[in-house]
């Protein structure tokens, strides 16, 4: 199964294709044990001439636990699964952990947005710096992102990240990753947002820190970059 | 023929087309539902051609772009949940054997019945119709998510969206109708002697399919009704601009749909549990177990819908509550399956092509509901969500008894509706190549999701992840499996014409089942029933000890 999984590129990718093929495994047993019981029945008591059924309604509770006793242990299984999955949630969608970088990130039809707390390291401040489709994050650092959508409902999808996050308009929907490995990956749109839904992509670059900063630079007004944020505030 | 009918005839058109009897009314569903089916076949037809062939014109339908896609989708979403799995399983099967399985002449209210298709007939011209309008058919997902479903300026045409709730909203109604017909008959009309514990699984499935459908339909059309005013009267519900939420929707939405789900697994296990006890010859095990499993998945089934939005902007920490429900259902799931396999053991098992689809219900079920546990596990959910793992998932669970379900239904009854039999012969290799391109084409879909393919996009190629010879190759594989499935079906209408046309006379009970549709003549008269029946026993009394026949007919006296 990993074979089939894009490389996996962020901090918590571990965690989750590791309960994916946790999850496969016991599913998988599950799955060939009932395949097998049933259609091994099917063949094996195929009618011979002169041999009746046997009479098994199962209506007595001892009978009937040769359902419910699977069942429970299904049910078992099923609270481990559980069980071992809520921290993995947790950790991914809840607990966002000290951030070192942070970025808006709108979603409109059909192109993605990011925004850049310009030097001020603020969102939400006038010096914000807004470039389209193409994001930069350095590699082994914390990336915080508030997620939004200016029209329709979009979803931020980086396969290698195994990063989905749906971008709601009207909503800020907080969020984080940690990348691993450089490289350029796609950030794709995972909820039909129209005509357009079918070439809504854009671009993650994950670098090295001094990379990343000559991009953050780069991205900078000229004057802007030389004057320090409190005297701007007041212009 | 009795002499009343003889001294009445009706004319064509009350015998034919407004007819109020429920067999008529059956028939009506079937054929509206078989006709969808192969317009929502085609349309997977040039959505599969499009994904292993961007951009190349497809034959009989020339090249496809972006906006009619994703109207393709939508419609073929759209057509096969609504338009075939509820009119064919619920409604065609549940109005002929309601009645006829508890010894009733007709369904309590038969009028209501009439108008019910009547409505749901008009629900499709207006559905179709709406492929024709300025801007095409509805392009936002069978789910049709606000704001995107919300405004014209968002989705292209004006016509469509609106036409769309439209149709829907009015085939809710006639399956509202429909819904109450069965659940009044179910509970009023049983023949003298048939308890409640006596119905056969078939009635209990309808019955429960009925109440969760009627449970659960509310929230929708209140859904539906505000998001047809946000279009036409610029209401704003679901616009956070003026202070709606798009979030809202999908609360809605799901509320009802996942409870739908059931809605169409239901009577599909239904005609499962109909078929495998007397092809097996043996009592259906647990049958009481069964009853209760029924009820408490419907029970269930409430409280899931959130798992359909673990990564669409509800507070997360609510994702994991619903998990642990989701996960919970799929124990009385489970305990259907299990149920279902212990009938077999120690059967006298006879593969008839009725018994062949039953089966493969089962068999093509587990792999959807096993699979229903990555997605149902918040956590791989966010991975797998809105990708090809959801689009094979869900036909894995849904293509059992919408198919395989439908087609045990068929083979079984077939000669109870039409008064024929059918070849077994052309029946197997009906089931046997539909259930191996089943697998062809949708074991790919797995691979592609895992491979990270995300779902309605027009041209899979413009994006890394689905690039390269390896996708390329399963997206080719699963489009030969669609067109296999779709030329796997010559059999049947082959079959199915020819049988209805010189096959031979079916007698009244030619399977030696036990319940009471077998007592009539086949086909049945209009009135069903000469004399009321009395029953003495339950449905699925076989291989009783001591008895020299192996059946035991509910009406027969001792
Ligand atoms: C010949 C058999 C079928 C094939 C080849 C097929 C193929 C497909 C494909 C490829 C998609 C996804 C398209 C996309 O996301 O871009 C799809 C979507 C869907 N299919 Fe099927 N399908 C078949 C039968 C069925 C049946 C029997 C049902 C239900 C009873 C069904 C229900 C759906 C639904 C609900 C969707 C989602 C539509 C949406 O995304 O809005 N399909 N199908
Ligand atoms: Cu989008």
């Amino acid at each position: 199964m990993e074979n089939w999984l894009p490389e996996a590129a962020s901090s918590y990718a571990a965690d989750l294709d590791g309960l994916l093929i946790f999850i496969s495994a016991i599913v998988g047993v599950w799955f060939i044990l009932a395949e097998a019981v049933l259609i091994g029945f099917a063949v094996a008591f195929r009618r011979k001439p002169g041999q009746k059924a046997a009479y098994l309604p199962g209506r007595s509770l001892r009978a009937m636990s040769w359902v419910l006793v699977p069942c429970v242990v299904v049910l078992g299984f099923d609270l481990v699964i559980d069980g071992v999955a809520a921290p993995i949630w947790d950790k991914v969608k809840i607990e966002i952990p000290e951030s070192d970088e942070i970025v808006r990130i709108t979603a409109v039809q059909w192109a993605w947005k990011f925004t850049l707390p310009g030097p001020d390291g603020e969102l939400g401040s006038d010096d914000d710096v807004d470039v389209m489709s193409e994001l930069h994050v350095p590699v082994g650092k914390v990336v915080e992102f508030e997620l939004t959508a200016n029209d329709v409902i979009h979803s931020l999808f980086v396969p290698q990240l195994r990063l989905k996050q749906d971008a709601i308009p009207g909503r800020v929907i907080k969020g984080w990753f940690e990348a691993t490995k450089t490289g350029t990956f796609e950030i794709v749109c995972a909820e039909i947002c129209g005509l357009g839904h079918t070439i809504m992509k854009g671009k993650m670059v994950i670098e090295s820190e001094e990379a990343y900063s000559d991009w953050v630079k780069s991205k900078m007004p000229e004057a802007a970059a030389s004057i320090p944020a409190e005297e701007r505030n007041e212009g | 023929m009795s002499t009343a009918a003889i001294a009445h005839p009706k004319s064509f058109w009350r015998e034919y087309v407004f007819s109020t009897d429920h067999k008529t009314i059956a028939k009506q569903y079937l054929s509206t539902g078989i006709f969808m089916a192969l317009v929502g076949g085609l349309l997977a037809y040039v959505m599969r051609m499009q994904l292993a062939y961007p951009g190349q014109a497809i034959p009989g339908y020339g090249t496809i772009d972006p906006q009619s896609y994703n109207a393709v989708v939508t419609m073929h979403g759209t057509i096969m949940i609504f338009w075939v799995a509820m009119p064919i399983l619920l409604a065609a099967f549940g109005n002929f054997l309601i009645p006829l399985m508890i010894g009733a002449a007709d369904m309590a209210f038969p009028r209501l019945n009439m108008l019910s298709y009547w409505i749901f007939f008009l629900s499709t011209v207006v559905l179709l119709a709406s492929f024709f309008v300025p801007g095409g058919a509805a392009a936002g997902g069978w789910t049709s998510y606000p704001p995107l479903s919300g405004s014209a300026a968002y989705s292209g045409g004006q016509w469509g969206v609106t036409l769309w709730l439209l149709a829907v909203a009015m085939e809710f109604a006639a399956f509202l109708m429909g819904g109450i017909n069965f659940i009044t008959t179910a509970i009023n009309n049983r023949a003298p002697g048939m308890k409640l514990f006596d119905m056969p699984l078939m009635v209990w499935m309808q019955l429960g399919a009925s109440i969760i459908f009627l449970f659960s339909v509310g929230p929708l059309i209140a859904g539906a009704v505000m998001l047809i005013l946000d279009r036409v009267a610029a209401t704003g519900f679901y616009n956070p601009a003026t202070g709606g939420d798009p979030i809202l929707f999908q609360h809605l939405f799901w509320f009802f749909g996942h409870p739908e789900v059931y809605v169409i697994l239901l009577p599909g296990f239904g005609a499962v549990a109909e078929v495998l006890p007397v092809f097996s010859r043996k009592p259906f095990f647990g049958y009481r177990m069964m009853v209760y499993a029924t009820i408490i998945t419907g029970v269930l089934s409430f409280i899931v819908w959130a798992h359909h939005q673990f990564i669409a902007g509800i507070d997360p920490r609510l994702a994991t509550a619903f998990s642990i429900t989701t996960i919970l259902i799929s124990v009385p799931i489970a305990v259907m399956t299990f149920a279902f396999i212990a009938t077999l053991y120690k059967g006298s098992i006879e593969l008839k092509t009725p018994m062949l689809f039953a089966l493969g219900t089962l068999v093509v079920f587990l792999l959807g509901g096993v699979t229903g546990i990555h997605l149902g596990t918040a956590a791989t959910d966010i991975y797998l969500h809105d990708t090809y793992f959801v689009v094979a998932h869900f036909h894995y669970t849904l293509i059992p008894p919408v198919f395989f379900g439908f087609f045990a239904a068929w083979y079984y009854w077939f000669p109870k509706m039409f008064g024929r039999m059918l070849n077994e012969g052309l029946g197997k290799a009906h089931f046997w190549l539909t259930f191996i391109f089943m697998h062809v084409t949708f074991i790919p879909m797995f691979l592609l999701g895992f491979g990270g393919h995300h779902r309605r996009i027009s041209n899979p190629q413009f994006f890394e992840a689905m690039q390269g010879p390896e996708a390329e190759r399963l997206q080719i594989i699963a489009t030969a499996g669609a067109i296999g499935i779709l030329l796997s079906q010559i059999p049947f209408v082959v079959n199915s014409v020819l049988s209805l046309l010189r096959g031979a006379k079916a007698p009244a009970n030619p399977w030696q089942a036990n319940t009471l549709e077998w007592t009539v003549p086949s086909p049945p008269p209009h009135g069903n029933f000469e004399t009321v029946p009395q029953v003495y026993r339950g449905p699925y009394e076989y291989s009783v000890p001591d008895r020299v026949d192996d059946w035991f007919p509910q009406d027969a006296k001792v």
